[in-house]
């Protein structure tokens, strides 16, 4: 239990709550507009940026945050080109990301040890800097949410409705796809780009399972990846694993309770 | 009822919705030529037409979520682009517009109506909270208030969309073919609601539908004006409004 008292844990937990708040709080506007996938394609780009950061000698997130954005930026575009094929979008941006990532990498020295870090996560190697951003992305979502959370709520749930009542919607849909990319570029250094969609669908996928209400699903989620990313940095630092994949096997473990105890409620 | 008549209605009442030549096109195709068409005060609106011919189309111009192509659109005399009254609409969508899985609770959907440009920025009040009340306890879903949308019978998600529409007490109520997927005897429970609401409570209706059945049985046989395939049945009334002031009686 020692490990409590190291520095970079501390780090590693602090970081990790923080993500735990944003990432299934963004999740749940983004498994219920069926954009589920959003998450692993805008990871995949905004690990292009990173290599490019590294390239050009400037700090990595922000050159992936810039991608993320850019990138999601054209996932609207291109989702209203082609009207009901959202998946397709998100398709043709993934594998862009993919082929700028290794244009990159290998334009770079070869395979780079610290881009690689962002693949799987480095939890462990959060700095000072680091966290100021986590935690100044936390401070933007938190407000952002709470601030139109019954204008997003309407949109989700009827984005016809929505529009027809007035709303923004375009500035809103806008809203929600910035602070999409800014959780999921700050998310990769902890859960790492391949793992990060874990923690934005399964929280709301559980949630979806036990929650009536839409407040209920938002605070389940939140609380699920907040056990998830607490019990899983613990395990995998007492027992040396990898923090990223433990807490993402977790989540995948409170998932399959939960369908397993809502089927036994119901049968 | 004495007055009703499907004739023009008189001059003294407002006009609610003007389109006046309207044309869209989607990609080249001309889906809408020149479309004229004004509602009045109380009238009663059918739109008919089979699929393709626009209905929908139409539909969402008049609520602002489409831009004709040509011609011009106004809404209690504002036109559209200015239109910001958003609360004086309801609007009760198609049945299949929403996610059946959506955690979501009657309370949650009829609250909802009240979210509009005015309400950005504010937090639902005890008054808010009293309407959304008052709006389940006239469409009589309060016993299932806590219960989630997606549970529902197809006749019972109809009054929580009736119930979101009418929270605000709307001067029109849109309805986009709100039948669609459900039973005949509910569909007529629902038709027998909306149309006592028409006769005796100073509302405007514009419904599209396809049951021509219902729509010529309460609007007429002949429609006032037809535009392409479209044909717009239209029913005045000028009942005296309804002495009971909510709607509970009309759902026995």
């Amino acid at each position: 239990m020692e490990i409590l008292t190291v520095d970079f844990f501390q780090r590693a937990l602090a970081g990790g709550l923080l993500i735990g708040i944003t990432a299934p709080l963004i999740g749940i506007f983004l498994v219920l507009r069926r954009l589920s996938m959003i998450g692993d394609t805008l990871a995949h780009v905004t690990i292009a940026g990173v290599a490019l950061g590294f390239l050009i000698n400037v700090y990595p997130i922000a050159v992936g945050l810039v991608f993320a954005i850019v990138a999601s930026f054209a996932i609207e575009k291109l989702r209203k080109a082609y009207r009901g094929y959202a998946e397709l979008s998100i398709a043709i941006i993934m594998s862009g990301g993919v082929a700028l990532a290794s244009l990159f990498f290998t334009l770079g020295m070869g395979y780079n040890t610290d881009v690689v870090s962002y693949l799987f996560g480095s939890i462990y190697t959060l700095d000072t800097t680091d966290l100021y951003v986590v935690g100044a992305v936390t401070v933007i979502v938190v407000i952002g949410i709470s601030v139109f959370f019954k204008e997003f709520f309407l949109l989700t749930f009827e984005e016809d409705a929505a529009a027809v009542s007035g709303l923004p919607v375009k500035w809103l849909n806008l809203l929600i796809t910035v602070m999409t990319a800014l959780v999921i570029s700050t998310a990769i250094k902890i859960v790492g780009a391949l793992l990060v969609s874990a923690l934005i669908t399964i929280p709301a996928a559980c949630s979806l399972f036990i929650a009536r209400s839409f407040k209920s699903s938002v605070i389940f989620s939140v609380v699920i990846a907040e056990i998830a990313v607490v019990v899983g940095l613990m395990v995998a630092g007492i027992w040396n694993l990898a923090p990223g994949a433990t807490i993402v096997l977790l989540l995948i473990a409170m998932l399959i309770l939960t369908l397993l105890a809502k089927r036994g409620f119901t049968a | 009822m004495t007055s009703d008549s499907s004739t023009p209605a008189p001059y003294c009442h407002q006009n609610i919705i003007e389109i006046d030549q309207v044309s869209f096109s989607y990609r080249d195709q001309k889906v809408i030529t020149d479309l004229s068409f004004t509602a009045k005060e109380r009238d009663f609106v059918g739109v008919l037409g089979s699929n393709g011919t626009g209905k929908t189309t139409l539909l969402k111009m008049i609520v602002g979520l489409l831009n004709p192509s040509q011609g011009s659109i106004k809404l209690f005399g504002e036109p559209i682009q200015k239109f910001k009254d958003w609360e004086r609409i309801g609007y009760v969508p198609q049945k299949n517009a929403f996610n059946p899985l959506f955690p979501a609770t009657v309370r949650e959907v009829v609250l909802s109506g009240l979210y509009s440009n005015r309400k950005i920025f504010r937090r639902m009040g005890r008054a808010d909270h009293q309407k959304c009340a008052d709006a389940m306890e006239v469409m009589r879903i309060t016993d299932i208030a806590n219960k989630r949308i997606g549970q529902l019978s197809g006749g019972q998600q109809q009054r929580v969309f009736l119930a979101r529409a009418l929270i605000n007490h709307p001067d029109l109520l849109i309805l986009d073919e709100p039948t669609v997927g459900i039973d005949v005897q509910t569909q007529a429970d629902f038709f027998e609601l909306i149309f006592h609401m028409h006769a005796h409570h100073h509302m405007t209706f514009l419904m599209v539908s396809h049951d021509i059945e219902m729509i010529e049985g309460y609007l007429g046989k002949e429609p006032r004006d037809r535009s392409g395939g479209i044909k717009f049945h239209v029913r005045h009334s000028h009942d005296t409004d309804c002495e009971i002031p909510d709607l509970q009686h009309s759902l026995n």
